[in-house]
């Protein structure tokens, strides 16, 4: 691994400026944003870890609610045995392994069969649970173990910083270069020795890992985990468009996205229920249309803009 | 028998919702996957004429083909041209279409939700009992299969005898080359699109008939119609109706043997063995 530039150490304190700054968040605000700022957390979790993998690859993942559903039905099937800070890496473990053997079976085609394999998967993972539960005659799980708010929000802003780091250190490895090679062109890519579809499965395994082990510390919130809670299609979406929306560019990018997109969801949810599906369909639109490259892309031209008129 | 009967007459309807599906992935190369959209839509203006009108819903295929040809044309030219144009390659142009039409989808059924609510909705049509091999089964069933396999079959002459036919096949094989023997590559791509909605929506209209819908079971069917695409083969009219009615037999097969709620778990199946073992397609051949 190089050494570290002075950009590095900036960027590093202001990360740990601002990790500060969300860990102290709950004693600031009152208890309704706490509620959204978990809400907040958990996407910036998902999301990051999302574009970790669909960033560099471009492959759109739609599995998170599968993974996600995977890690709460392993936090509740498990508390019965096992201690809730062991389930979660467990949970962890789990989704590594769902996400390699997903990740072997289509990663090696293109990217489309691989987006209409995932956009199934939490449907299906759905439909074979549920065909197991009826058959055994149980219904839904009971969980027994209960957190405040500010619990949960801290556990995921832990994770968080986790996620901000692995990524930070993938960009510096030999695989986050092997995988920008990739994203700009896989033939060059495999020309020059590159294991391709091995380097997507290994990164396919992140965001599998995060998303279930985000559902095992999130299953406690519930409280009662039934298929249907467990596992909705929807937050895959949810998932695409705030990550889409911030821009994959940057490791930072996807949290631009969250913040204001679960505030809107938010708002749009409280006062016209029946319209979310409307609002997540525009978003997709306008990110096509008007912002390709997310906030991210937005503000870097801005940038670059400033700079030239300097120049001149 | 019965299972295999009944299996083959599902599947009759599902190749003719796959060939639309193909139409607009294999011919005018967009992945859309508000197509299950178009056809929940179809189902809906089946659902209307006949509890408002009395309509039947085999006479109602002729006023939704032409509404869902036109609709689907100015989707084609509005939205998805611009994103035709603008792509450098075809890989950003999926990445794009994936997108949007998800864009599409998702309005489209926010747009249903709001016009009519979120409630399934179903008719009895023909629902009379007809005995065939010592086994009974619904007329909506057969007719719905028969209406299927005509409309298949005139698609299927058509593409293969007609020149517009023949053009949009070419331009599934290679549309760059097409473009060099004076195919006009956009205006027939936009036709081929329009006319995949449109045998869609038919086939939304058919399958209403014996299937109970709501707005936002739309999802399912695109994932049942892209497996059999895949099945059968991108581009392939043949491929297409065999996986479909290889589908339609096992989604059968595992509702009365096994549970019913498990007939997406065995479309996925079907696919994951597909691209395990024959990612080309059944009929395909393996690309160097």
């Amino acid at each position: 691994m190089s050494g570290m530039k002075k950009s590095d150490y900036q960027a590093l304190s202001i990360s740990a400026l601002l990790l500060v700054i969300a860990i102290c968040l709950p004693w600031i605000v009152g208890d309704f944003a706490v509620t959204l700022a978990v809400n907040m957390a958990m996407f910036t979790v998902l999301t990051t870890s999302w574009a970790l993998f669909s960033g560099p690859t471009h492959y759109i993942s739609l599995a998170t609610a599968a993974f996600f559903g995977l890690g709460t039905y392993t936090m509740g099937l498990g508390l019965d045995y096992l201690p809730f800070w062991l389930l979660v890496p467990i949970a962890g473990i789990f989704g590594a392994i769902m996400a390699g053997i997903i990740g072997l079976a289509t990663l090696r085609l293109s990217g489309v069969y691989f987006v209409i394999f995932t956009l199934g998967l939490a449907e299906m993972t759905r439909q074979i649970i549920t065909y197991v539960q009826n058959a055994t005659g149980q219904k839904g799980i009971l969980i027994s173990i209960w957190f405040e708010e500010p619990t949960f929000y801290w556990m995921l802003v832990a994770l968080a910083a986790l996620i901000f780091l692995v990524g930070w250190l993938i960009g510096r490895s030999r695989l986050g270069f092997a995988l920008r090679i990739i994203g700009d062109d896989e033939e060059v890519a495999r020309h020059s020795g590159i294991n391709t579809a091995l380097s997507k499965v290994l990164l396919f395994m992140i965001p599998g890992a995060v998303a279930a082990m985000t559902g095992a510390i999130i299953a406690p919130r519930y409280g009662y985990i039934e298929p249907l809670i467990a596992f909705t299609p929807m937050l895959s979406f949810q998932v695409v468009i705030m990550a889409l929306l911030g821009g994959t560019g940057r490791l930072w990018g996807p949290l631009v996205g969250v913040i204001p997109f679960s505030i809107l969801w938010e708002l749009i949810s409280a006062s016209f229920p029946n319209q979310t599906t409307l609002l997540l369909g525009l978003s997709f639109l306008i990110i096509v249309y008007l912002l390709p490259q997310g906030f991210v892309g937005l503000l870097l031209k801005i940038k670059g803009k400033m700079r030239d008129g300097r120049g001149h | 028998m019965g299972i295999l009967i009944t299996g083959l007459l599902l599947g009759g309807t599902y190749a003719l919702i796959a060939m639309g599906l193909n139409l607009q992935y294999g011919m005018s190369r967009i992945m859309n996957l508000a197509n299950g959209e178009i056809l929940v839509a179809g189902g809906f203006a089946a659902f209307w004429f006949w509890t408002a009108g009395a309509l039947s819903p085999l006479l109602t295929i002729f006023i939704v083909a032409p509404i869902a040809f036109l609709v689907n044309w100015l989707v084609y030219v509005i939205i998805l041209r611009p994103l035709v144009k603008r792509a450098k390659s075809r890989g950003q142009l999926e990445v794009d279409a994936i997108l949007t039409t998800f864009g599409l989808s998702f309005v489209a059924v926010g747009i249903m939700l709001a016009t009519f609510g979120g409630d399934y909705f179903s008719y009895s049509y023909m629902l009379s009992p007809v005995e065939l091999w010592g086994e009974t089964y619904a007329v909506n069933r057969i007719l719905a299969f028969i209406a299927a396999v005509i409309i298949c079959g005139a698609l299927y002459l058509w593409l293969n005898i007609s020149r517009a036919g023949m053009s949009i096949r070419a331009i599934a094989v290679s549309p760059d080359s097409s473009r060099l023997v004076g195919i006009d590559v956009p205006k027939l791509s936009a036709l081929a699109f329009a006319l995949g909605g449109a045998v869609t929506a038919v086939g939304g209209a058919l399958i209403s008939t014996f299937l109970t819908l709501d707005a936002s079971t739309g999802v399912i069917f695109t994932l049942k119609a892209l497996v059999i695409v895949i099945m059968g083969g991108v581009g392939d009219v043949r491929g297409t109706i065999v996986a479909a009615l290889l589908l339609g037999v096992l989604e059968t097969f595992v509702a009365r043997m096994i549970d019913p709620g498990l007939t997406l778990a065995a479309a996925y199946l079907l696919f994951i063995l597909i691209l395990l073992f024959r990612p080309q397609g059944l009929f395909g051949r393996r690309q160097s």
